[in-house]
């Protein structure tokens, strides 16, 4: 684990080196939170407080989801062959990566929660906190899950892939409209995503219910999802080592 | 320093190699020659535990290839064919990295990069963008990337491919160096039969995922009546093509 520290180090200082791709990694759910957020505040189906909550599962599905993308140049430029040469731990080839993600993923999201409490957003603090805890939980499994895959599929295949795989993975999730509103088939497919019980869990932490159930559901489902994300992502770091 | 007993790799229904064994003592230098598709770079990713044999043994700097890849990892160098950095960063952040995963603090780690640039002749290439380097300058940097451990032993897979004849004096230059003052063993592949000539205590020649030949340049050139090592070449690996042609 020796190794964790100056990898995540080395990919931070080489991802804030483009700013242009920090802030483009969360100009979707931006998109949303402008153009869309004031729409549904008027809707009568929630407020801020419950669409700010989908929006930041929407970013760690959108911003964590391609990040795999980075690790298909290490790839071809035979960075990766170089890494796996080294005595570095092979989780920390892994993590190292993730936690730089993690980093970039919390910018992105305090920008969006300080733009949602701009329009009207009341979550307490406290909630929030827990709120981004819990997402930036769920983000080390998609992320592992991406690199996993950029590992796996052909090269040219996974931008195309992951960037269509996640909006069906958003909207089953419920971050734009809650799935209370979804006829039962949908209610029903949705529920084996990952990704809706984080929204529900977090639309429970923003509005201040620590101890319900969403959130125990949401952090069970996010741990599992974690492991595993972690496990299938060593694993293929490992592939075909002596 | 290695010692192999049948190593095979195949992929799907192509065996690439096919069952060789190899011993290479401490301080030789060991030329592994093959053509195109021979099998040495598949032999060279199974011995730098990249790539997982499909049967064999292998004992790589006093160390089990199987049991413990770690400790292997932590003994060898390698430099592979192709690049080992991407165009957007720099020389001696990359190298940093490097050498802090092989487990070097924070100040050694500086102060072995600083080293290494200046006996690869690269002086001032620290904050230079690998993009802007010529090929002779990168395969210095590759080759640093393989050296920053002090590993015992070291395998090149054709060091000097694209350099050209100053650069590539240079480097047999230093990998005599490092065989001389440091004791490494290296084991390296080469499309150049001169270089081998020149360069190599021993030389291994691999064909159809087969050690086909091995002995001194001075040896091989004597069993085959040969003046040159292309002759000696062209002669085994010649032999072994009418054979598989026959087969």
């Amino acid at each position: 684990m020796s190794a964790l520290v100056p990898l995540t180090a080395y990919y931070l200082r080489a991802t804030f080196k483009s700013r242009f791709a920090v802030v483009f990694g969360a100009v979707q759910p931006l998109f949303f939170l402008l153009l869309f957020g004031p729409l549904f505040a008027r809707s009568g189906v929630g407020s801020w407080d419950t669409l700010v909550p989908g929006l930041l599962v929407q970013l760690a599905l959108m911003s964590s989801g391609l990040v795999g993308f980075g690790i298909v140049f290490d790839q071809r430029f035979g960075v990766l062959e170089r890494l796996r040469v080294t005595p570095a731990g092979r989780t920390s080839l892994l993590l190292g990566r993730v936690l730089k993600d993690s980093v970039v993923l919390l910018v992105q999201a305090a920008a969006i929660v300080a733009l949602g409490y701009a329009f009207g957003l009341r979550a307490p603090l406290p909630g929030v906190l827990l709120g981004l805890l819990l997402m930036v939980f769920l983000s080390v499994g998609m992320a592992s899950v991406s690199y996993a895959a950029a590992l796996t599929i052909r090269q040219e295949l996974f931008a195309p892939l992951m960037s269509t795989l996640v909006i069906p993975l958003m909207l089953l999730s419920g971050a734009l409209l809650p799935m209370s509103l979804a006829p039962a088939w949908l209610d029903a497919v949705s529920r084996f995503t990952p990704f809706r019980y984080a929204v529900e869990a977090l639309r429970a932490l923003f509005a201040g219910s620590y101890a319900s159930s969403e959130v125990l559901w949401g952090v069970l489902v996010s741990a599992v999802f974690v492991v595993a994300g972690v496990v299938i992502g060593t694993r293929l770091f490992q592939r075909e080592n002596a | 320093m290695i010692h192999a007993r049948g190593l095979s790799r195949s992929f799907g229904a192509v065996e690439a190699v096919r069952g060789i064994d190899l011993d290479v003592s401490q301080g030789e230098i060991v030329g592994f020659l093959g053509p195109n598709g021979a099998g040495k770079t598949t032999t060279l990713r199974m011995l730098t535990t990249l790539l997982r044999p499909t049967s064999g043994t292998a004992t790589v700097a006093g160390r089990d290839l199987f049991a413990d890849p770690m400790e292997v990892r932590r003994r060898i160098g390698y430099v592979p064919q192709g690049n080992t950095v991407g165009p957007f960063s720099m020389v001696g952040e990359e190298l940093r990295l490097q050498a802090r995963l092989y487990g070097l603090r924070r100040a050694e780690a500086a102060e072995r990069v600083d080293r290494l640039l200046t006996e690869l002749d690269l002086p001032g290439m620290d904050q230079r963008p690998t993009a802007s380097l010529s090929g002779g300058q990168k395969r210095r940097v590759d080759i640093a990337m393989g050296l920053l451990h002090r590993p015992a032993l070291l395998f090149l897979d054709e060091p000097t491919t694209g350099l050209d004849p100053q650069s590539r004096a240079n480097l047999w230059d230093h990998v005599r160096r490092l065989r001389d003052k440091d004791g490494v063993t290296v084991f390296l592949t080469t499309h150049y039969l001169e270089e081998a000539d020149a360069l190599c205590d021993r030389i291994l020649i691999i064909d159809h995922g087969r050690i086909v030949a091995s002995g001194t340049p001075a040896e091989l050139k004597a069993a085959h009546g040969a003046g040159t090592l292309d002759d000696v070449f062209l002669a085994v690996t010649g032999r072994e093509l009418r054979e598989g042609a026959a087969a």
